[in-house]
């Protein structure tokens, strides 16, 4: 067994004191792949709703790359989960038989909820009325694979048009609270545990609420300029424009609580912050301070905050967009590494650290965590096939009443 | 209410039925007989076998054995520390207790450690105490002191 | 300025008495300081058991941790354990070193000379079988639950192996099973208590470091032990009520 094997050679890394059964991490890469999945999924849903429900017009180009977006990546984001359990053919007792005092029972519903009643729905009544048109248009198979799609729902008068875009804007306005729930609650499942002081803190849920936004927002910035680059259509560099504000924005209110969440916990330093300064200085070094705070908000915030004051020519700043959003995304990866992993390596005796080797080659968990970050992006692209945002018919104008 | 609304709530009312058929079909049988679990675990977890029997169990044999520890140092001690679990030997008497009669077993409770306390336990350095000699030929096991 | 002198009659007299009088009672009806008198709730009236572990006793055998293994087909590897033996030395430089080679199994070695060593001593760990367990709190499907006499067990037929469990731990308690992927940790010996016999590191301590017993028979072995010695549970400030009660612990130990 090779994982014994990796773990008899972990037990010769071991610093300091750990208790015996500390040595194995059970949280590994793919526990890291979760929170980041479900992250994006809200950040991407998230700037979906600054365009619907706030308002911003200059984000309609991405509306529904956005949902398409986040609807991608929500269909596997429980993956991870599952193919992480050691038994992961029971998954179902926790939508069965739901431990209610248990912060990770709920995860079902709360998926279930964001999945059906906000993304699908939302996506379903912004896509109706064209369903029903390219149900008209093709044939065969897709014929009725549309058909199917729109329920048998034929109607496309402008009542009907006009019932989806009410209960489409009403759904994005229940969304928001949903999107903060969802991710929230992923902080939570850590901020909760009282036996690890490097995740329990109340700031968990708000901090991954808002690196969630951060990390959501930048994949479609990245995803709508790749797209944009393979139907070799001209970028709305207004969109994207607003987009980096607001993602300039949030990435600061987000580096804020990080800080304030850890600027308390080195002031109030209480018995675990000893063991947690040598954690972050030493095994968490390279992670913390270079790729999450460094290639994560550091580069991104100076970056976005001079283009604030200066514009550069259009083709150096879909360069600097581009850029920018990857290390956004490389740099909340980490950050819920360094939760996650970060929050394993130290012992809850406080007396020393085990390790964590990445096996790039033949590790299940990076094969299985690659595999889950990818699967998403052929996802999108069918969607895109099967729903392309931009042969949709324009938005039929409701008259002020 | 516009169609598609109705045809939605259709759909939402087949998917809640079809969990709650899930639901009531994999619900185990003892489930909430004690709490939210399944009441039958704590029958399951103690019908496991236990392997140690213990001294009494030995002693029901092994009396004349029994009879010379009773009067020795080592009176409250289990057979089973030394010899290793009894349950096939009671089953089964052809089945042999293996026991290894070296230093290093008798050395596990008394080789010398400052951390073991002085009045507990009689402790020797096994490199200035007889090096080399095996316990046994000096020590009884069953009546060390005498 | 002229202070006008509130006129009271008696009707307001007994107005605002009656008002005060239904207030108390109406609050003693909720009562709700109970909790500041009774901070524990009261337990049912069947068994309770709790564990004692005397470090004055424990000379570090190992025995407990090597029954442990046999009885319970824990895997032998030196990084599953349901219970293990800390050594904990103490410098005069007042350095702490701990260590637990194999779970203290194969014995100790003693790190430091001993004219260096200000104090020393061994610490069993297991499962604190807590009242308030975080663990059986944390399981999302209800396969680790608290069993009516206190002890916190695992339906190993029902767990998913999501390690939340092995997370929520304070005490580093739980393992995942290698072989069958799903957690697996000390029961005290639930399967021998239930058969008449001592758990098995109860069984195996050869000087009586360790035991256990029901903490609702204030004539029973743990309860007299917890009587006669000032008593302590590891990590107190997490209210877990943890029912491991250590004789003789040191500050030095998490």
């Amino acid at each position: 067994m090779d994982k014994i094997q990796s773990l008899y050679e972990a037990l010769t890394k071991v610093d300091g004191f750990i208790y015996p059964n500390e040595l194995a991490l059970n949280w590994d890469m793919l526990i890291v792949m979760y929170p980041y999945i479900t992250g994006l999924v809200a950040g991407a849903f998230i700037l979906a709703s600054l365009n619907r429900v706030f308002d911003i017009k200059a984000l309609r180009p991405t509306y529904e790359l956005s949902l398409l977006t986040a609807l991608s990546f929500m269909l596997v984001a429980t993956m991870p989960l599952i193919t992480h359990l050691g038994q992961p053919l029971r998954f179902y007792e926790m939508l069965i038989t739901p431990h209610l005092t248990s912060a990770m029972a709920i995860f079902g519903f709360v998926y279930l909820w964001y999945l059906m009643v906000v993304l699908l729905l939302e996506i379903w009544f912004d896509y109706r009325y064209d369903m029903v048109i390219w149900s008209r248009e093709k044939k065969g198979f897709m014929k009725f694979f549309y058909k199917a799609l729109t329920l048998w729902v034929s109607d496309t008068s402008p009542e009907s048009r006009k019932t989806d875009e009410k209960i489409g804007y009403f759904i994005t306005v229940v969304g928001i609270p949903s999107a903060f729930l969802l991710h929230g609650y992923v902080g939570f499942i850590f901020g909760s545990i009282k036996a690890n002081p490097w995740w329990s803190t109340v700031m968990m849920p708000v901090i991954f609420l808002f690196s969630a936004m951060v990390s959501g927002i930048a994949l479609v910035m990245f995803i709508y300029m790749v797209v944009s680059y393979l139907r070799k259509q001209k970028i709305d560099m207004n969109a994207l424009d607003t987009i980096a504000k607001y993602l300039f924005y949030i990435l600061i209110i987000d580096f804020t609580l990080e800080s304030l969440d850890q600027i308390h916990r080195i002031y109030e330093a209480d018995e675990s912050f000893d063991i947690l300064k040598i954690l972050v200085r030493g095994k968490l070094f390279f992670t913390f301070f270079i790729m999450q705070i460094g290639v994560g908000v550091v580069i991104p915030l100076a970056t976005l905050g001079f283009l604030q004051f200066k514009k550069p020519r259009v083709r150096i700043r879909k360069l600097i967009y581009w850029i920018i959003s990857i290390c956004v995304l490389v740099g909340i990866f980490y950050m819920r590494w360094n939760v996650v992993i970060g929050g394993q390596l130290f012992s809850k005796s406080f007396y020393g650290f085990t390790s964590y080797k990445v096996n790039l080659i033949g590790g299940s968990d990076v094969t299985l965590s690659l595999l889950w970050f990818i699967v998403p992006f052929f996802i999108l692209a069918f969607l895109l096939w099967l729903l392309p945002p931009w042969k949709k018919a324009p938005p039929i104008e409701i008259p002020e009443e | 209410m516009p169609l598609q609304v109705k045809r939605l709530l259709l759909v939402f009312a087949i998917f809640i039925g079809i969990m709650l058929v899930l639901k009531y079909v994999l619900t185990p049988d003892s489930w909430r007989e004690y709490g939210p679990y399944r009441g039958n675990a704590i029958g399951e977890i103690a019908s496991q076998q236990a392997k140690y029997v213990q001294k009494e169990s030995c002693a029901d044999c092994h009396d004349s054995i029994a009879e010379i520890k009773s009067r020795g140092e080592h009176i409250n001690l289990q057979c089973e520390i030394c010899h290793g679990p009894g349950y096939q030997h009671v089953d089964d008497e052809n089945f042999k207790m293996e026991i290894t009669k070296n230093s290093t077993l008798c050395l596990q409770c008394h080789t010398m450690n400052a951390a073991s306390p002085k009045n507990i336990i009689k402790q020797i350095d096994a490199t200035e105490h007889n090096e080399g000699e095996e316990c046994i030929t000096c020590h009884n096991p069953h009546q060390p002191w005498l | 300025m002229a202070i006008e002198k509130e006129n009271f009659s008696r009707r307001d007299f007994i107005k605002n008495s009656s008002m005060f009088a239904g207030g108390v009672v109406f609050a003693s009806l909720i009562n709700p300081y109970k909790f500041v008198f009774a901070t524990k709730q009261p337990k049912g009236k069947g068994k309770w058991y709790g564990i004692g572990i005397d470090i004055e006793k424990c000379i570090g055998c190992g025995s407990c941790a090597r029954a442990c293994k046999i009885e319970n087909n824990v895997p032998d590897d030196p990084f599953f354990f349901r219970n293990w033996v800390e050594q904990y030395t103490i410098t005069n430089d007042e350095r702490i070193l701990v260590s637990s080679p194999n779970g203290g199994i194969d014995g100790f070695k003693q790190p430091v000379p001993e004219e260096d060593i200000y104090k020393t001593f061994f610490v069993p760990k297991m499962c604190n079988h807590c009242a308030k367990s975080p663990c059986t709190q944390v399981c999302p499907v209800g396969a680790s639950f608290e069993s009516p006499e206190g002890l916190a067990l695992v339906d190993q037929s029902y767990c998913i192996g999501c390690g939340y469990c092995v997370q929520a731990c304070p005490y580093g308690c739980r393992y995942i099973d290698p072989v069958k992927g799903v957690v697996d940790k000390c029961t005290l010996c639930y399967h021998r208590l239930e058969k008449g016999l001592d758990p098995a590191c109860m069984m195996a301590c050869p000087t009586g470091a360790r035991i256990y017993g029901d903490l609702n028979d204030k004539n029973s072995a743990v309860s007299l032990f917890l009587k006669e010695h000032n008593c302590a549970v590891l990590k107190p400030q997490l209210n877990t009520e943890s029912k491991l009660f250590y004789n003789d612990l040191s500050q030095e130990v998490h």
